[in-house]
């Protein structure tokens, strides 16, 4: 059952993404990475964590993703088309990307410890609380400076719209 | 396998009784509204319009599903679909009633138990937006993509008081399911006050900041900016006929009744009675009795001839489930469920009543309420909450 969620939504997630590269309109691939990152909610469910994976519902899916879909609806952004494209790309690409692929798959194989593979389900601390607790003490400094770095993008921003407004 | 069977039989329960429930909350507010505006609303099809829902079903379905030209066909299609899908998956994290014991299976009344049920909820809420932003761009009319625009801006704008509010009462909870935090409800301070996060938990603020939010978020008036008839023909669903459009009305109704019930879980204690616990059972019976009593003197009164059959069958079928209330069994199923579903129906009511009396708000004005004082109010409501948690215990 876990093996076939899995490779469900993992399939989802490829797909989403693929498109999201691949589509003309600006809302489309937009909504094509929606789909990207409910799929991985599903999947940090199926690992235990299920208060990443409601964050990843509420944060990435329902606020980040609803402002990018505004902006592009507000802006009438119409589909791009296709200009020349670029020498070093034609012959490059797709050889780059094969040997980037090769190369990650081959970091991630020898990072991870030989024998110890991760099973779905033998991992339970991904409650709020238990995620809170880690935030909290041994996370802190972590913590607090991604807060004072989101206060001063705040502040940046409510500066740069302030210049504007003058 | 036992747990999965239960599952399908709660799922074939409550996803019927969701569906007519939102038909005939729709019959409700028009009748609410006509008798606050002194007429008499539907009347023609069944006693009093009881069958209006279903003629009006008949008729969506078989209308013309016209689409305009130049719409994004893919997106047009999805929109109110996608909407609705959001809508009614929230209702699985609802918890309506206590573990109970049917036919010696032990089971909760509600489908799904998790732990982050109110997260889940707050997710669902913000992909709502998706429904109404998407139709309003693929509809190819600038008064949609309007109305697509302003709904956007509002939903994201109220979720944000929205959960600041419902973080207090998880503190006093501790807890982000759904079923521990009415748990946590149980019993009275000083004998007759219900240990109600509302009363007990001093959460009167929050809870008015979190009906103005419920309201925001499922675009009722006074915040139906996205459907202002007098600047934005029909806002986002303009374009829209047939099923789809049943689709979008669908999603609203089904989305106050989650609103409205998560209200009930977190503020007023959900399946907990108000009475005290020894007459709780008594309360409803003697409800479905009154109420029996009242159809069946209408029913045989003179000046009522038309109502001289189907009053006195209601009103024997509601004194016949006045009984359950008080039957062994079955009483400590039904009773919960009872309280659980009646002030759900009272919140409702109240959404009805607010839109047969309020006019809309400016857009400006909108937008005001949220940032400057439904935010800093719920934000010092949760640093109140939590002071007095820490101080007082729980």
């Amino acid at each position: 059952m876990d093996l076939i969620l899995f490779l469900t939504f993992a399939i989802i997630a490829v797909v989403c993404a693929l498109s999201m590269a691949l589509q003309r309109h600006p809302v489309a691939s937009a909504l094509s990475l929606i789909g990207v990152m409910v799929s991985l909610a599903v999947l940090y469910v199926l690992l235990g964590a299920e208060f990443i994976a409601a964050a990843q519902l509420v944060v990435y899916s329902g606020a980040i993703m609803v402002l990018f879909i505004f902006v592009i609806m507000l802006l009438n952004a119409g589909a791009e088309k296709m200009t020349h494209k670029a020498g070093l790309a034609e012959f490059l690409g797709i050889p780059l990307l094969l040997l980037f692929l090769a190369f990650s798959t081959w970091v991630i194989t020898n990072a991870t410890p030989a024998g110890k593979m991760i099973k779905f389900g033998n991992f339970t601390g991904g409650g709020p609380r238990e995620v809170g607790w880690e935030l909290f003490t041994r996370y802190v400094l972590p913590f607090e400076v991604t807060s004072i770095l989101i206060l001063i993008a705040i502040a940046g921003a409510v500066r740069l719209a302030n210049r504007e407004l003058d | 396998m036992d747990y999965l069977l239960v599952s399908t039989i709660k799922m074939l329960i409550i996803a019927p009784a969701l569906l007519a429930t939102l038909a005939y909350v729709v019959w409700v507010e028009r009748k609410v509204i006509a008798h606050v505006q002194l007429r008499v609303g539907p009347y023609f099809v069944g006693p009093h319009g009881l069958l209006q829902p279903i003629a009006d079903a008949v008729k969506l379905l078989t209308k013309e599903d016209f689409i305009p030209s130049g719409v994004n066909h893919f997106f047009y299609w999805l929109a109110p679909w996608l909407g609705l899908m959001f809508a009614v998956t929230g209702i699985a994290v609802i918890p309506f009633g206590p573990v109970v014991e049917i036919f010696g299976i032990k089971t909760n009344l509600g489908l799904a138990d998790l732990n982050i049920g109110l997260l889940w909820i707050l997710g669902l809420a913000g992909m709502g937006v998706y429904g109404i932003a998407l139709a309003g761009w693929s509809s190819n009319n600038k008064y949609a993509l309007l109305g697509g625009l302003r709904s956007s801006a509002q939903m994201i704008s109220y979720e944000l008081p929205m959960a600041l509010a419902l973080a207090a009462p998880l503190l006093i909870s501790n807890s982000l399911n759904l079923r521990e935090v009415v748990d946590t409800q149980a019993g009275y301070a000083f004998g007759f006050v219900p240990n109600w996060n509302l009363f007990t938990g001093f959460q009167i603020v929050g809870f008015v900041v979190y009906m103005i939010c419920g309201f925001a978020e499922t675009n009722r008036i006074p915040f139906d900016l996205p459907e202002a008839e007098n600047e934005l023909v029909a806002g986002f669903h303009s374009e829209y006929s047939s099923m789809k459009f049943a689709a979008f009305f669908m999603a609203e109704y089904c989305n106050m009744v989650i609103v409205c019930s998560v209200a009930t879980a977190l503020y007023l204690g959900g399946w907990h009675p108000i009475v005290p616990q020894a007459i709780s059972p008594l309360v409803p019976a003697v409800f479905h009795w009154v109420l029996a009593g009242a159809l069946f003197y209408h029913g045989m009164h003179p000046a009522r001839p038309a109502d001289k059959r189907t009053f006195p069958v209601f009103g024997a079928i509601l004194g016949a489930l006045g009984f359950l209330f008080v039957a062994p069994g079955i009483g400590p199923i039904v009773t919960p469920l009872f309280w659980f579903l009646g002030k759900v129906a009272f919140l409702l009511f109240f959404f009805i009543w607010v839109r047969a009396t309020l006019p809309r708000f400016r857009y400006d004005q909108l937008m005001k309420i949220a940032w400057l004082f439904l935010f800093p109010v719920a934000l010092l409501n949760l640093l109140a909450t939590a002071l007095g948690v820490t101080l007082f215990g729980k």
